[in-house]
């Protein structure tokens, strides 16, 4: 490895006064050398998006370095004027954020933005400019430069934008780049497309590269070493086997340990079991009718036809917009259906097409869990009232009700002190197992989990993901669980349906899909998901 | 292994600290400037509606022709309906009919302030029942909307103006005629919040509880749209204020018996050259009490609903 690129030596950055820690960071040290991919991870509030921030100057006014030097190619610039930051940056150092559609200006086109770059810091000419960008944006692989070069953000897909925010990044050759979770908001199979860019450009341009995530698929995909953050501290740095496979840390070992795998657990089931669930043909169109306009119809989802079991859990993975959610919504008749039918338990009543009265006594037989867990609570109301609202709309007592919600809480491990107390008071863990009891209060059949786990750290992801598999196996439940992570699925499904375009491609027991994927676009699926076939060990 | 339930887990168990209280909405609102000064300049106010009949006031509607035009300061007579004859010190000067200026406007503060107050109480409650009819039911939305469009494109005044000349001069139509020209624009923001709010997972959790959906909108919407809801009360009881005083200065708010700052202004109007004061007073306890309610939605603005704020 060449000299260090970027250096932090001691760096430690207050918080204000009255948060939950006095430093946002506080002592971290490592090095950046060049042609090196340094992972920098963590959970959420660990502080690795604020060393970014340092790093390139773009601190809030709020967090103030306390201490500590960061040294750029021998140069501190820990406090260095804001002038001498403008010039540093794109230049010698330059950063990629997590989400390219507010990372880009929306009225200017992107070919304008990659050349307001050159403007800035050079004296080229504007056909020089010019040529440089269309090189550029030929070189992070869009096809057809001199349309992309006349685009706005808006009219390219989130990997297209992700690619020019790249293109602004390296189009000055910086020596080091800092990626902030650059695909978190991406699909797995673009993720891997932008991952293989990234390392390809670093290659050929001898960069070093600080690249912070929270997915330690994507570590074991491009880290030449490895910086683990724990509540603003560095526990562990080493070289990226031996962190991933041999971590010294407590914490390490556990954020490891958590990870799942793709492994299939080796589970039982009876094929028999009464059916819970059986949608037939499931279709729901969105009609765009303009006034005299052409009509436009979206196909959310055609043609599903699906089987759950007591006591199975089926998994519906895909990408964004593949329909999974719509699928899930039409279930629990949030949504519509446009036709097809969605029969329930042993009476197999047809709700698709149902009237919202005659619904409503049926209602109880599905609960949803939602993906986001700070939206999903009514920040006014208590926990218990939140509880027991469902029961008690059905004329259980409030007594009863209460009782039951005691009950559930202690099996999701939360404390009976939880019930009077408000939404805000829990961290996102909590919450989802709130969430979770107040689905299991109405006693349903069906419970589906709507990317219940996805907003989730990785450590409460395995908790959480423990607590859906105890309750399935404890009341017998069937289960929908809908994800876009293939390792989720991998652990708690018994059988996997995988949706593209709205329509299942494919559709099987889940060691049948994992082990031999029939459809391209399962196998396409399966060789994106960063980490495939990587031995994440705690030995 | 188990991946599941990695054994360590228990001991660096992440998320079972409780997360740090929040600080309290109100706290926050208490500590800001100006929610502190606006509400310090209201509270006076209200006070000095309240205890007006105490401050050294007369009734207000009593006149003495002896006692005309005095400057601000100035000793004179003053009969009161008994008839009996009493010295009276003229703090803000007489109007010339011989009235207290100081009199009409510290008792002017109670009509301003009930106008004001009434004023927004109205606007809300006709604009959060119908914003939320029209977030609800989407049938009726695009008329409904349209018709609120068409409301908001005539001057409030003018309505106003309208609206009392139609009716008579009465605190209660008074209110009504100011309420009116108010309510589009709280239909709109409440029906804004309720098509936003319904899409929250919270909602759609209610719905698949089973929940009826008059309590959907009672328990889980209409309590989340308070905070900005409570901001456009203030501004709408300023402008009530201020449209109260505009009606009686023209001449067609309030009967001129009745003694509110605009009807003092009005009619100080045509002596505004030799008796500035007629006009100052009134005019100065206006500016205030529509500075504090303003200084007082802004900081509640700011603190209750950074959204809106920024947006503004």
């Amino acid at each position: 490895m060449s000299a260090p690129i970027l250096e932090l030596h001691d760096l430690t950055i207050a918080l204000p006064p009255g948060g939950e820690r006095p430093h946002a960071v506080r002592n971290v040290s490592f090095a950046v050398a060049g042609g090196e991919v340094v992972c920098l991870v963590g959970e959420s509030g660990s502080g690795k998006s604020v060393i970014a921030q340092a790093v390139m100057g773009l601190l809030p006014k709020a967090l103030p370095v306390e201490g500590g030097r960061i040294v750029l190619q021998g140069e501190d610039i820990t406090h260095a004027s804001a002038a001498r930051l403008r010039e540093l940056r794109a230049t010698r150092m330059s950063m990629v954020f997590q989400e390219p559609m507010t990372a880009l200006n929306p009225v200017m086109t992107c070919g304008d933005q990659i050349d307001e770059v050159l403007r800035r810091h050079t004296a080229l000419s504007s056909a020089e400019r010019r040529a440089k960008v269309h090189g550029i944006v030929r070189e992070v692989l869009l096809p057809d430069p001199e349309r992309i070069v006349e685009s706005y953000p808006h009219q390219l897909s989130g990997g297209q934008r992700q690619r020019i925010v790249i293109a602004m990044a390296l189009v000055l050759d910086p020596v080091l780049l800092i990626a902030d979770e650059p695909t978190t908001a991406l699909d797995v199979t673009t993720q891997a497309q932008i991952l293989k860019l990234v390392l390809e450009l670093q290659q050929r341009r001898g960069a070093g590269v600080l690249f912070i995530t929270h997915d330690f698929g994507v570590v074991a995909e491009v880290a030449h070493r490895v910086a683990v953050l724990r509540t603003g501290e560095l526990v562990e740095l080493g070289a990226k086997h031996a962190v991933l496979q041999r971590p010294q840390h407590g914490y390490t070992r556990m954020l490891i340990a958590s990870v799942p795998t793709l492994q299939l657990k080796e589970r039982a089931s009876d094929p028999n079991a009464p059916l819970v669930l059986q949608v037939k043909s499931l279709d729901k169109t969105y009609r765009d009718r303009r006034f005299l306009g052409k009509r436009r119809s979206v196909h959310a989802a055609q043609d599903v036809n699906l089987e759950i079991r007591r006591g199975q859990t089926l998994g519906i993975v895909g990408e964004s917009g593949s329909g999974k959610s719509t699928v899930a919504r039409c279930i629990v008749r949030l949504i519509d259906p446009s036709g097809g039918s969605v029969l329930l338990g042993a009476g197999r009543d047809d709700i698709a097409l149902m009237s919202h009265r005659a619904l409503r006594p049926l209602r109880r037989r599905v609960q949803i869990v939602f993906q986001d867990p700070y939206r999903s609570l009514n920040p006014r109301r208590t926990v218990a009232q939140a509880l027991i609202e469902g029961p008690v709309n059905y004329g259980l007592s409030t007594e009863e009700a209460m009782q039951r919600a005691r009950r559930l809480l202690e099996l999701v491990r939360m404390d009976a002190g939880a019930m009077e107390r408000y939404p805000h008071q829990f961290s996102g863990g909590q919450r989802q197992r709130i969430c979770i009891a107040r689905a299991l209060m109405m006693e349903p059949e069906l419970l589906i989990a709507d990317e219940a786990v996805s907003a989730l750290d990785v450590s409460v992801q395995a908790q959480v993901l423990a607590l859906f598999e105890e309750i399935r196996a404890r009341l017998d439940l069937a289960m929908l669980f809908i994800t876009h992570d293939l390792r989720v699925a991998s652990q708690v499904c018994d059988q996997l349906a995988v949706m593209s375009g709205g329509r299942i491609v494919e559709y099987g027991p889940a060691h049948q899909v994992f082990g031999a994927p029939q459809h391209a676009y399962t196998r396409a699926l399966f060789a994106a998901a960063p980490g495939r076939g990587y031995a994440f060990g705690t030995a | 292994m188990s991946a599941l339930v990695p054994t360590d887990l228990a001991a660096l168990t992440v998320e079972s600290a409780p997360v740090a209280m929040q600080q309290g909405a109100w706290e926050r609102v208490r500590r800001n400037l100006s929610v502190r000064i606006g509400g310090f300049m209201l509270a006076l106010l209200v006070m000095i509606a309240l205890v007006a009949p105490w401050l050294g006031t007369v009734d207000p509607t009593l006149f003495d022709p002896a006692s005309r035009d005095l400057l601000p300061g100035r000793t004179g007579e003053i009969t009161t309906l008994e008839g009996e004859t009493r010295e009276h010190r003229f703090l803000m000067g007489s109007d010339s009919f011989g009235r207290d200026i100081y009199s009409r406007v510290l008792y002017g503060t109670q009509v301003s302030l009930i106008v004001g107050v009434c004023t927004a109480i109205v606007a809300m409650a006709a604009g959060i029942a119908l914003g939320l009819f029209a977030g609800t039911f989407r049938a009726a939305d695009g008329v409904l909307m349209r018709v609120m469009d068409g409301v908001m494109a005539i001057p409030a005044i003018l309505i106003a103006i309208a609206l009392v000349a139609m009716w008579r001069g009465s605190l209660l139509t008074v209110v009504v005629a100011i309420a009116i020209p108010e309510i589009p624009r709280v239909t709109r923001l409440v029906r804004s919040l309720v098509l936003s709010i319904r899409e929250e997972p919270y909602v759609e959790a209610a719905v698949s509880l089973g929940t009826p959906r008059w309590r959907i909108m009672l328990r889980h919407i209409l309590p989340n749209t308070v905070a900005p809801l409570v901001v456009q009360a203030t501004f709408i009881c300023a402008a009530g204020i201020l449209t109260e005083s505009i009606l009686s200065f023209l001449g067609v708010g309030l009967p001129p018996d009745i003694p509110t700052w605009g009807n003092v202004m009005a009619e100080g109007r045509a002596q505004f050259n030799e008796y500035p004061h007629n006009i100052f007073f009134p005019g100065l306890f206006l500016a205030l009490t529509v500075l504090a309610v303003n200084m007082l939605g802004d900081g509640l603005r700011d603190t209750l609903d950074p959204k809106l704020a920024k947006r503004i």
